[in-house]
């Protein structure tokens, strides 16, 4: 009863934190767009005069979308175009259940929860799983939406996610075959040797960067934002998402946000070592040049939290400065970048890995 | 005689050379002399896109720590005097207009008050939009001939030229209020009487 308690907070404390950060996300972007143009951004929407810097206009946003009118187009299936952002927004968000966010909490001696929703030995599988049945979400609301420039946007996210989410996941061989396993809170932990005489962290980042350049390409194409735009096309083709209003489409809309996150939690755990803080073992610090600080697990694990977040805000950071920063692919240049360049590197990163690996024994 | 000529010819010469210093004069030729000039094969490391990525990241990551530097030092009053961003918050903060900017209209005042127009239709007359209408009045001073009984000046159909204050032989009319704001809900009341126009 206790662990199912402790599982169900745990659940739904790790929706809830990645939710809210998707949701703070439409606050950032707009923030940090208008920082890196010289502009101010959103700051008028205010409760009572009070403005909190423009936070307020999420919820403007959220209380406009459910104001609007949820408008079905006469030809539609009515059922699939009412499934598809659910579909879209519940597979990003079922995704973080296998992302361990902190460490090993010790609350007695026979007592040890792991800081992951669900604590899977094929966590990478199950997220891969996840993210390939969200295009599902694209590509049904852009068959079903009866409209041609809909049907455009699902056709190329389909082609897309299939060009980007192989890449994706031979990419991450390379740290699999490195950690030799696929098990979340497991790969963490071993990131946390070190290398080099116990100057770096054996970080995915630091043993894999081709892997890691190769995977953040690939998971900027999986969210669909920007450089990678291409179902949504706002320009030239709407989207997938061209008939869809209110709330469905602010669905849509959070669910590429929500992507955005996961992509960034998923680099976090498998390249930045995850809650691991440089030099911080289960019972302290342990610096290289000898000096040694004790601490209890409590503050081990908390410390170890806001390493996890930190390092997530850096990425999402990075995904958003990327976003507001190059223009997009031309859809050609995307099928070559996708098939021609990124897949053979990937291949070749696996081969190296292999051969590597084996001569070291 | 024909060694000027030639001389002339080599100096027009580097006007039209395309690898010259005037080459960015003619847009046509510059184009053209990028295309048989400048034009060469990208190299590995550009084809891979990074560099370019990289200067790209660099710049706009520029603006923003260095913006986001002073937000912040705003948040604690400090440096208030160096902006974090180049816009100005319109409503609150107007933005410094050129003391020459031709904005709204003001009809100017003789010591007692009365409008200065002797309603000699300059204005009117030079107006190309039409927008002037004037209704003179004989005043009570032998020394002033005229004055304006009504000056209706419609804003809505106004272009803003500014002839209206050139032709003026009195200074009575002037673009000088610095009033960029002026919306209505009624083409009526775009409409301003002399009352409106003498109030500022």
């Amino acid at each position: 009863m206790n662990d199912i308690l402790i599982k169900f907070i745990l659940s739904a404390g790790t929706l809830m934190t990645m939710f809210s950060f998707a949701g703070l996300l439409t606050w950032v972007e707009r923030k940090q767009s208008a920082v890196m143009q010289d502009r101010i951004g959103a700051n008028r929407a205010s409760i009572f005069g009070f403005k909190a810097m423009g936070l307020f206009h999420v919820i403007a946003d959220v209380l406009k979308m459910l104001g609007k009118e949820e408008f079905i187009p006469d030809g539609a299936n009515k059922f699939l175009f009412n499934l598809a952002p659910y579909l879209s927004i519940i597979f990003a968000l079922v995704g973080f259940a296998a992302i361990p966010i902190g460490g090993a909490l010790v609350l007695s001696d026979n007592h040890i929860i792991q800081l992951q929703a669900a604590n899977l030995n094929i966590a990478l599988i199950f997220i891969f799983a996840m993210m390939s049945m969200g295009v599902y979400g694209v590509v049904l609301a852009g068959f079903s939406s009866n409209n041609n420039y809909a049907f455009l946007g699902g056709m190329r996210g389909a082609a897309q996610m299939i060009a980007y989410e192989i890449t994706m996941g031979a990419a991450i061989m390379g740290v699999i075959m490195v950690f030799n396993t696929l098990d979340l809170q497991v790969l963490d932990r071993a990131q946390g040797a070190y290398m080099l005489g116990g100057w770096i962290p054996k970080w995915g980042i630091f043993v894999q960067p081709l892997s890691f350049l190769l995977f953040f390409t690939a998971a900027m194409a999986e969210t669909k934002r920007i450089p990678f735009d291409l179902p949504e096309g706002e320009s030239e083709i709407i989207g997938y998402f061209v008939e869809y209003s209110g709330m469905k489409f602010g669905m849509f809309f959070m669910a590429d946000l929500v992507e955005t996150v996961l992509v960034a939690a998923l680099m976090t755990t498998l390249f930045l070592g995850g809650w691991q803080v440089p030099y911080l073992h289960a019972d302290g610090f342990y610096f290289p040049w000898g000096a040694h600080v004790a601490l209890s697990n409590l503050p081990v694990v908390i410390l170890g939290i806001l390493a996890f977040f930190i390092k997530l805000s850096f990425f999402i950071w990075a995904l958003m400065a990327i976003r507001w920063t190059l223009p997009r692919f031309r859809y050609d240049q995307l099928m070559n970048l996708g098939w021609k360049i990124l897949l053979p590197m990937s291949l070749i990163n696996i081969a190296i890995t292999a051969i590597v690996i084996t001569l070291l024994g | 005689m024909e060694n000027t000529t030639e001389k002339r010819r080599l100096e027009l010469e580097k006007y039209f050379d395309p690898n010259g210093p005037f080459a960015s004069l003619r847009v046509a030729q510059m184009k053209r002399a990028w295309k048989q000039s400048n034009r060469r094969q990208l190299n590995w490391l550009e084809n891979t896109y990074l560099p370019m990525l990289f200067s790209g990241i660099y710049l706009t990551s520029k603006h923003f720590f260095y913006n986001i530097t002073f937000h912040i030092l705003h948040l604690f009053g400090l440096y208030k005097e160096i902006p974090g961003a180049v816009t100005y918050q319109y409503p609150e903060k107007p933005r410094p207009l050129a003391s020459r900017l031709r904005t709204r209209h003001r009809l100017t005042k003789r010591a007692d008050g009365s409008p200065r127009c002797v309603a000699c239709m300059m204005c009117e007359t030079v107006c190309p939009a039409r927008c002037i209408e004037i209704t003179a009045a004989e005043h009570p001073d032998v020394n002033i001939e005229k004055y304006p009984a009504e000056f209706v000046l419609d804003l809505g159909k106004c272009v803003y030229c500014g002839f209206c204050v050139e032709v003026c032989p009195e200074d009575a009319i002037r673009m000088d209020t610095h009033k960029l704001n002026i919306a209505e809900y009624s083409r009526e009341s775009m409409i301003y009487n002399k009352k409106r126009l003498m109030d500022d």
